[in-house]
């Protein structure tokens, strides 16, 4: 009976402990996520897939795929994803409400003590130097999948092009979604 | 009451923001201020930028920070929670529905079909940084050019380098 208790406690335990890293992972993804979802696509593959290994980087490109075709924040799709992936449901809740207490916390005390605070100038230049390492960040996590997802030289030209419809055409971006799913249907031999 | 209009109003918002923070700003404004008229244009706009210079996504901030300028520390905790309960439900009945059927050729067709287009929108987000001011001298040109080759040649920690680029900032301009 004993040891049997021992497991089962030490499951709980490891359970509670998985819920916990979920929890502290996103809430330092969800501090440093600055101008927009994709800045955590970087620190993901950083904290989540190198340094603890819970997802592989193929089933990290699946969850920015669902991420990008559900509606709302990038951020907390892809919290959800990974959170549901590493410890079921309540792993996504834990790993959501990581991501967006940071966010909650510091609109709320900037809210509550100083409106002002956009109007000073040192949190202006931190920014003003911070936005191009944003830039860097998201080149620089385009390489890492694109080198996974664009393997296929038509993925290249399928890219090029639902990038003109976009930006030229102004698409809509789950039209671009809707389309690049429906043109993988004609694809052949895809691997 | 304004609470429960604010949870519908949010949930609404939420269901129907397709294409991450920059998307969803734009129907958060027809909500908020069109229709419900509970901020004004300058208000809201208030709101955007607070949303660009706070940490975390650009959509949990506008949504907190709107629901706390129409209803306090509740109305702000209600919004977040309303805009983000779509999209985690779909999330995961997506992920549900995938660990039945993703061994479905023609899905699993699908699934890959959509890898292009998740590059596609990552390099539009990248794009809307430049034209959208992120980057406006040599200066700043500089700060992303040594920053992408420290995060691609040292794999360096992408948090220690956002922090360093912020101190180089206010170093720097």
């Amino acid at each position: 009976m004993k040891p049997d208790n021992t497991e089962k406690r030490n499951q709980l335990n490891s359970g509670k402990i998985i819920l916990f890293s979920l929890f502290s992972v996103f809430f330092k993804i969800g501090a440093f996520t600055w101008g927009g979802g994709y800045v955590m696509l970087p620190l993901i593959r950083n904290e989540v897939i190198q340094k603890r290994n819970w997802i592989t980087m193929e089933e990290f490109i699946d969850g920015i795929s669902i991420a990008q075709s559900a509606p709302g924040a990038i951020a907390v799709n892809t919290a959800t994803f990974i959170g549901n992936k590493v410890a079921g449901k309540k792993g996504a809740i834990i790993a959501v409400l990581g991501t967006i207490l940071p966010s909650y916390i510091s609109i709320m005390v900037i809210a509550t003590f100083f409106l002002e605070f956009r109007e000073m100038t040192v949190v202006q230049n931190f920014f003003k130097g911070a936005t191009p390492a944003v830039l860097a960040l998201i080149i620089s996590a385009i390489i890492d999948i694109g080198k996974q997802s664009l393997k296929k030289y038509y993925n290249v030209i399928i890219s090029v092009g639902l990038l003109f419809l976009l930006l030229y055409f102004q698409l809509h971006p789950i039209l671009i979604i809707i389309i690049a799913g429906t043109l993988g249907l004609f694809i052949k031999e895809q691997t | 009451m304004i609470i429960l209009q604010l949870f519908l109003s949010f949930i609404q918002i939420g269901l129907f923001a397709f294409g991450g923070g920059y998307a969803t700003l734009p129907l958060m404004e027809k909500e908020i201020v069109l229709s419900q008229q509970w901020l004004t244009h300058a208000e809201f706009l208030d709101v955007i930028t607070i949303s660009q210079l706070t940490p975390g996504p650009i959509g949990i901030n506008a949504a907190t920070f709107t629901g706390y300028k129409i209803a306090g520390y509740c109305g702000g905790a209600v919004a977040t929670f309303a805009f983000c309960l779509p999209s985690v439900i779909i999330v995961l009945l997506l992920m549900n529905f995938l660990k039945k059927h993703g061994t479905n050729p023609q899905i699993n067709k699908v699934v890959k079909g959509i890898r292009p287009a998740v590059i596609t929108l990552m390099v539009a987000a990248a794009y809307s940084i430049i034209t959208g001011g992120g980057i406006t001298d040599l200066k700043g040109i500089i700060i992303a050019i040594v920053s992408f080759i420290v995060l691609q040649t040292h794999k360096m920690n992408p948090i220690i380098v956002l922090v360093l680029a912020g101190i180089v900032g206010i170093i720097i301009y």
